[in-house]
């Protein structure tokens, strides 16, 4: 058992929130991050970064305890049971989501996070202690009121609110506001925090408004895992991962972003802490293809909204990253008083990703538009223009070398897959403009086109390794290069795809786990651990190429690695297990769901690869 | 008050105010397009909402134009350094106060307090437009700044005794 406001392992958390922030609570009760009013806000609970700085909710019973936890049902609503020597009590998290109908009817506060206590049996006696700490723990709100009105705690011109059936009181003058209570079997209490920003705090109310929150927030979430299209074997697995990426998805505009935090180590003690709250394109199309997979659509087509018009700011370029609303200048800087995760520093916040060039995104981008149409989407005029910009640039740009897809620090390198993307940008344009679905010079776009299918299999493709390269004449391999065949650049099915597989495996793999690579150029450690995603694209990769009965076997091994409530971090050590970097991961859970579509339906993936196949052009070697 | 001289200069100076805004899009400075803000107001369709949203826009500055001319004629004077404040009052009422009013009453623009319901749906503006880029307010007060010189340099004012 932790002390009060100490940091957890990170695969120990679990994420509750309403598609605008959300917060991790440990397995103690502790609510150790939180970000107001979006995801990329300053946080004011920050125990994950700085246990002495950072701020907490905590909320356990006193004394030596066990704990275990769950979602309750196929809900964001989290369920932590503590069992004391004296008795049990159940701790019910969640942050309250309804529809927008039920929103314009009842005043509601912009944002509450409610927490329910309840003793199950025997007697418990717990504690209850709100340390907020806005702006990364920079400022100290000012604290006032009382348990009858709340507590108001300051800062600027915001107001968080605390209501609570549990007496608190400031705790030496300090601006953590403390309680503790004897609770008996039956007893429960509301504590709730609510958060205000421009306008007059609406008061959280603490009770049965709370039950009622409570019953609307679960019948929400369970009505929005009901439509989820999926009928195969890892129902659970895949309803979780839908449900934790549906909680990465920023609703007011439709963006997805990679992981709600910042600064989690890709190696415990390491400096490769990046701030992951923002959203990369170099996923689009993956993303779009689990989201419409699963019968998600409208977040599907929210989220290719958001791509063709947030970014517009830098049409017809793209960035590697955006802010949820489409911000194109996201500033990294460090908090160098902060002592980070587990000792690892520096905390960033910010990416100064955004400024590099990583051409795969355009491949993304378009595919991801193509896959709408192919469902039966139609583009506007607005958006075909926007595609067929990213076509000029791709044909002006494809030739340069890039940082690629690991955003790599080290120089600008040609990367296969960058280069294959460009092919499946180009590819994609063609198809639609012969549809008439986009205004495209379709022959130059077809030569161009030839002509990078012709770089990539002259140069990316090493016949001594038998295997596609990471960079062009070297010998490098990297897990990103089972992309080529997932995106239809080529058949996974063909000789070269299944042999590159194979050395990818070989390489890179400690079972099904796969490292991205092991090369330690460029910035990238030796020492990280293996890439959550990469290992589903592995298991897709398997299942596509015809070997199911050993995809299937990888995907239960990989499974095994979720925590306990089933969320992956972006990496996994494969010694210990241990979750490494930002956390949830989108894009783990997006592998994770690709996969589970892939094995679902060995007639789908056919069904991809014979259509990647149709429009293969014959490679002369 | 010269209705002539409100319709012709007030066409012009939305004119201009329009084109400034589209060339901001353009040289990527913002993403705000007020015509589409208000044609989407009426119908969904992107190309519909952009043809309906100018119209409505060419009406805004007329009634707007109105306003100047009041303004102009009550104080007798009409001039563009005038014209260039009353400009800035209004790109600052736009900023401040109309354009954070627009999610509240816009079927089809999302508010800050959205979700988690998911639907296509218009970004909210945020504070000062900036969701729509960070040099919008500049470039939303430069418009409307032009805006208001063309009005205060060319309005001719109609009968006015100075007291």
């Amino acid at each position: 058992m932790r002390g009060v406001g100490s940091q957890a392992p990170i695969a120990s958390y679990a994420l509750i929130g309403d598609c605008r922030t959300a917060a991790l609570v440990s397995r103690e009760g502790s609510v150790d991050w939180l970000c107001l009013p979006r995801f990329d806000s300053p946080s004011i609970f920050g125990t994950l970064l700085d246990p002495a700085r950072g701020g907490h909710f905590t909320i356990r019973p006193i004394g030596a305890f066990e704990s275990e936890r769950r979602y309750i049902g196929r809900t964001n609503v989290l369920e932590t049971t503590f069992r004391t020597p004296t008795g049990a009590l159940r701790l019910v998290d969640f942050i309250p989501v309804t529809d927008e109908e039920e929103k314009r009817r009842t005043l509601r506060p912009d944002f509450t996070l409610a927490r329910r206590v309840e003793c199950l049996a025997g007697e418990v006696e717990i504690e209850a202690v709100c340390d907020a700490r806005p702006d990364y723990g920079h400022t100290a709100p000012r604290v006032s009121g009382s348990d009858r009105l709340g507590h108001t705690l300051e800062f600027d011109s915001r107001a968080f609110i605390i209501r609570s059936e549990l007496p608190l009181e400031q705790r030496g003058g300090a601006t953590a506001l403390a309680g503790r209570a004897r609770l008996r079997a039956g007893e429960r209490r509301w504590i709730v925090l609510g958060f205000s920003d421009i306008a007059p705090a609406v008061l959280p109310s603490p009770g049965d408004r709370m039950d009622e929150y409570l019953a609307t927030t679960l019948a929400w979430w369970e009505a929005w895992a009901a439509r989820l299209r999926y009928t195969g074997p890892h129902l659970d697995a895949v309803v979780r991962s839908a449900l934790a990426l549906k909680l990465l998805c920023f609703a007011p505009s439709g963006a997805v972003i990679a992981a709600p935090t910042t600064s989690l180590p890709e190696e415990i003690g390491g400096t490769s802490n990046w701030d992951y709250r923002y959203c990369w394109l170099r996923d689009a199309s993956l993303t779009t293809a689990a989201l419409f997979g699963l019968g998600c659509t409208a977040e599907a087509e929210s989220f290719l909204s958001w791509m063709l018009h947030a970014t517009r700011l830098t049409w017809p370029e793209l960035q590697v990253l955006y802010t949820v609303y489409g911000d194109a200048a996201v500033t990294e800087r460090e908090l160098p008083e902060l002592s980070g995760y587990a000792g690892s520093r520096p905390v960033r916040v910010g990416n100064g990703a955004h400024d590099q060039l990583q051409i795969d995104v355009y491949g993304e981008v378009v595919n991801a538009a193509f896959d709408f149409v192919q469902r039966g989407g139609r583009l506007d005029p607005a958006s075909a223009r926007m595609l067929a910009g990213f076509g000029k640039t791709v044909c002006r740009r494809w030739r340069e070398p890039d940082e690629g897809i690991w955003e790599t620090r080290g120089g600008r390198r040609h990367h296969t897959l960058s280069k294959a993307m460009c092919w499946i940008a180009l590819d994609r344009l063609v198809r639609l403009g012969e549809a008439g679905q986009v205004r495209v010079p379709v022959p130059a776009l077809a030569a161009e086109r030839a002509a990078i299918r012709l770089a990539v299999e002259s140069h990316g493709y090493s016949q001594a390794s038998g295997s596609y390269v990471a960079v062009f004449d070297s010998e490098e391999l990297d897990a990103s290069l089972l992309l080529l065949g997932l995106h239809g650049y080529v058949d996974p099915r063909s000789q070269r795809m299944q042999a590159s597989y194979a050395r990818i495996r070989e390489r890179l793999g400690v079972g099904p786990l796969l490292y991205r690579n092991r090369s330690g150029r460029d910035g990238i450690s030796v020492d990280e651990g293996c890439f959550g995603i990469c290992s589903f694209w592995g298991v897709e990769q398997r299942a596509r190429q015809g070997d199911r009965a050993a995809a299937e076997s990888d995907f239960i091994t990989l499974l095994g690695y979720a925590n306990d409530v089933g969320l992956f971090a972006e990496e996994i050590d494969p010694a210990s297990g241990a979750a490494l970097g930002n956390f949830p991961q989108a894009f783990t859970h997006i592998g994770l769901i690709n996969a589970a579509l892939a094995l679902e339906s060995p007639a789908g993936a056919a069904r991809k690869s014979a259509s990647a196949k149709n429009h293969d052009l014959q490679v002369r070697e | 008050m010269n209705l002539g001289s409100i319709l012709l200069w007030g066409f012009l100076a939305t004119l201009v105010l329009t084109g400034n805004m589209a060339a901001s899009q353009g040289l990527g400075l913002s993403r705000m397009s007020i015509p589409f803000m208000l044609g989407t107001v009426v119908v969904p369709d992107r190309s519909r909402a952009m043809v309906l949203g100018f119209a409505m826009h060419f009406v805004n500055g007329w009634i707007f134009a109105l306003v100047y001319a009041l303004v102009f004629q009550s104080l007798c004077i009409a001039t563009w350094w005038l014209g260039a404040v009353g400009g800035l009052v209004h790109g600052l009422f736009v900023l401040l106060v109309l354009l954070p009013l627009l999610p509240e009453i816009h079927p089809r623009m999302a508010t800050e307090r959205h979700g988690p319901t998911p639907t296509r749906m218009l970004q909210p503006p945020g504070f000062l437009a900036l969701h729509y880029g960070r040099r919008t307010p500049l470039a939303t007060l430069v418009a409307h700044v032009a805006y208001g010189i063309i009005l205060g340099a060319f309005y001719q004012l109609s009968s006015c005794t100075v007291h």
